[in-house]
């Protein structure tokens, strides 16, 4: 009988959240990130963070060294940029995203020597002012995926609602080994990054999170704890998406995040792993992100590896690394087969955030054939967050906003569970996110009206 | 301009497809097939092949006519036909039978929107117009024969036969439980063989079990209404009897458990969540046990599970999952 728990206010849960086997693929998880060559040329977007675009602070023509930055912080919410290369600003130019925007973009053409910005030194870190502002200062941004910016998390008004901070080193995609090698290679980093936090946000309290089939790294941490320093590792099961942020805070403190609330509001702070090992490499050293550990992988690359290259690189010098394709891509993914995003060609550069970039031969990328939904409710038992996809479905199918607000589709992290287990290959991930902009202009208007009819019945009490 | 593949993810898919599941379901009825050619010969075979090619062929010319993409190598038709075939006495007029299927499938399957879209089980329905409008052939019983040649060579289980053949005199154990027949009931060792009269692949329970632990091994149905299903007309009759015999017969008897392992589990006519599945399975053993006790026909599965078809939706609705995190409105 599963057990019951009254969260969250009126909510009330089964105890296991669902999910899907994904297989884990972890081809490269024993392989230490290599460097690459430096690339000739690097496009840096402006915006590879949640939040205003970054501002550019170089110009054409300017002399960059690595660790320079090359654009501020455009806003509270937003992230500086830093170059990894040394060489000359080439142009200033309009970039189209994969969300679908121009963003402003540098492009540095390399001279290839590396040669480091004078007087890098590790920044003066004696209280949490100091510590955040060193978190702003090294640009860095959620690495997982999510780039939203690190020192706007940690920014907490009352450090007494932070009662665990988590570290996210679920690392749930298929394929992708980068959070595991930095939990191997940089767990010290890793380390220096909880006793940051534990000493500047005063936490008592820090749970590593990290799936069962990462012995190697569940053993490195446990090695580190030492009775009674607040610092825990939590294996959890490999069950997909459990590093998405809501489920690790449910399994490993317990907690629901309700619907409009952040994790803070439940107490609980979750980094991953290696933007916590960012964070402590520029307190230790002063030299901010710059370059990124990326996995490459998937059926088109001849030999898959970890590499580390400067943010920037085109991805196609990081294949290129990896002994180019064995077989023509069809398909290129920034992060993982579960959440990643397909690329356009293969010119889109290696951003803060990007994790992994995979190639896809023919075969795999074929898109499989839709077929009319059988109502079996696999994606009802699949979903981690108990919507109801089908009937999100059949209300986007039948315009009706109404019933998407009731089905909670909002609440949809876009996970691909649902698409995952369908036997129909529906595309439920897709009328996910259409349905959430139908929802939201339905919401707006609704407001809108709301406003509309008070003011006019405002105007009719003034008459009377 | 490259020409890659971009789309929405996730990129990777695990390998179920309506194609493998309804294979699945072909798989698990495979026993109960054996187990109808033995008990009731040849004859049984041909009713099936009859109804799965006119079920095939009524979904292919369907299509053809209103232009719809053709569905038939989803293999659900097959499935539609091979449960209507189970469902009909062996010795059912072929032409009727080939009816039945048209039915299933066009009437019930097609013009509701084809497969996933119908409301009530085709086979069920299909079973249901034909017991209407053949009274007389639809319960008109053969007496398990088609044994006698396969089992002869085996020794003791020929005395298991014989003892079969002579007690069964075309009564279903229905009929003989509700005192409409002075027959005698069949040992409970041939109810579970399925050495009793019948229709033609509700017979066997062993075969019957066998397929529905296949499929719940193979993840196609969830336990929850078989279990509901067939506890609530136990418990039910038990209730109503006070007899544990009784109780077992009843089980064992009908299309009971065909019925609960593979028509009410059926994907497009019955709830999908796991409280849904065990409301739908308790409403259907207690329509069951109402008609087989006090209505006026022996058996009541098909009338329980169509009754329930049209509840579903509602009982879906209502049993819904309260999404995490979910702050009501």
């Amino acid at each position: 009988m599963a057990l019951r728990r009254k969260l969250g206010g009126n909510a009330v849960y089964s105890k296991r959240l669902n999910g899907v086997h994904a297989p884990h693929r972890k081809n490269t998880a024993g392989d230490k990130p290599q460097r690459i060559p430096t690339p000739a040329v690097v496009t840096i977007p402006m915006s590879m963070h949640i939040g205003a675009p970054a501002k550019p602070v170089v110009a054409v023509g300017d002399e960059v060294k690595v660790g320079q930055l090359i654009a501020e912080a455009g806003g509270f919410v937003s992230s500086p940029i830093y170059s990894g290369v040394s060489g000359k600003v080439k142009k200033i130019d309009d970039m189209l995203m994969s969300g679908g925007a121009f963003v402003p973009t540098i492009v540095i053409e390399t001279d290839g020597k590396q040669t480091m910005l004078d007087g890098i030194t590790p920044p003066k870190v004696t209280n949490l002012q100091e510590f955040i502002e060193a978190v702003r200062n090294s640009g860095v941004v959620g690495l997982g995926g999510a780039g939203f910016p690190t020192a706007v998390k940690l920014s907490v008004k009352d450090l007494s609602a932070i009662e665990a901070v988590i570290i996210n080193g679920a690392e749930c995609e298929p394929y992708i080994t980068s959070d595991t090698r930095t939990m191997i290679d940089d767990a010290d980093l890793v380390w220096e990054g909880i006793e940051l936090i534990k000493k500047h946000l005063q936490v008592h309290r820090v749970i590593i999170g990290i799936e069962d089939n990462k012995p190697q790294c569940i053993g490195n941490f446990r090695k580190m704890c030492i009775a009674g320093d607040g610092v825990e590792v939590k294996v959890l099961p490999a069950l997909y998406p459990q590093g998405a942020e809501k489920v690790l805070i449910y399994n490993t403190l317990g907690r629901v995040v309700p619907e409009g609330k952040l994790p803070i509001d439940v107490g609980a702070i979750v980094i991953n792993c290696t933007t916590l090992a960012a964070v402590a490499k520029y307190i230790k050293t002063g030299m901010p992100l710059v370059e990124k550990c990326v996995t490459v992988d998937g059926s088109a690359v001849k030999s898959p590896k970890n590499v580390i290259a400067p943010i920037g690189t085109p991805i196609k010098d990081v294949f290129e690394f990896c002994g180019g394709f064995k077989s023509e891509p069809q398909k290129v993914l920034y992060g993982g087969p579960m959440m990643g995003v397909a690329v356009p060609d293969l010119d889109v550069p290696i951003l803060k955030s990007t994790n992994a970039v995979l190639a896809f031969n023919k075969k795999d990328a074929a898109l499989p054939k839709e077929t009319p939904c059988i109502k079996c409710g696999r994606c009802f038992a699949h979903c981690p967050i108990n919507l109801s996809p089908a009937d999100i479905e059949t209300a986007f199918r039948l315009k009706k906003p109404e019933d998407l607000e009731e089905l909670k589709v909002n609440l949809c992290m876009e996970c691909g569970c649902c698409s995952y287990v369908c036997p129909a290959n529906r595309p439920l991930v897709q009328v996910h996110k259409l349905s959430k902009v139908m929802l939201r202009d339905y919401q707006s208007a609704q407001k809108a009206a709301d406003e509309m009819l008070k003011a006019k019945q405002a105007q009719k009490e003034e008459k009377k | 301009m490259s020409n890659m593949t971009v789309s929405v993810s996730p990129h990777i898919k695990d390998n179920a497809s309506t194609t493998s599941i309804m294979r699945d379901v072909l798989i698990a009825l495979a026993p109960a097939l054996i187990a109808s050619g033995l008990i009731f010969g040849v004859r049984a075979l041909v009713v099936v092949a009859v109804c799965v090619s006119f079920a095939v062929g009524g979904e292919w010319v369907f299509e053809k006519i209103v232009k719809k993409p053709n569905t038939i190598r989803d293999l659900s038709a097959v499935v539609t036909g091979v449960l209507l075939a189970y469902n009909l006495p062996a010795g059912i007029p072929l032409w009727q039978a080939a009816f039945g299927s048209l039915v299933a499938i066009i009437v019930v399957k097609q013009l509701f929107g084809g497969i996933g879209a119908n409301f009530a089980n085709p086979a069920i329905t299909a079973r249901i117009v034909m017991l209407l409008a053949f009274s007389s052939t639809m319960t008109t019983w053969v007496t398990p024969n088609g044994l006698s040649v396969a089992m002869a060579a085996m020794s003791s289980a020929t005395k298991v036969l014989q003892g079969a053949t002579d007690a069964i005199t075309g009564a279903t154990p229905l009929i003989i439980l509700k005192g409409e027949s002075a027959a005698a009931l069949p040992s409970i060792q041939n109810m579970l063989l399925g050495i009793r009269g019948g229709c033609l692949g509700e017979t066997s329970a062993i075969a019957l079990v066998i397929g529905g632990i296949y499929l719940l091994i193979r993840r196609v149905i969830s336990w929850h209404t078989p279990v509901a299903f067939i506890g609530t007309v136990f418990l039910f009759t038990l209730l109503v009897g006070g007899n544990l015999e009784h109780s077992v017969y009843q089980v064992l008897s009908g299309g009971l458990l065909i019925g609960a392992i593979f028509m009410a589990t059926d994907y497009s006519t019955t709830p999908n969540t796991d409280w849904g599945r065990i409301i739908f399975g308790v409403g259907c053993g207690l329509i069951t046990v109402l008609i087989r006790v006090w209505g006026n026909y022996p058996e009541g599965v098909s009338f329980s599970i169509l009754l329930m078809n049209i509840l579903a939706p509602y009982i879906s609705k209502l049993t819904r999952k309260k999404p995490f995190g979910g702050v009501s409105v």
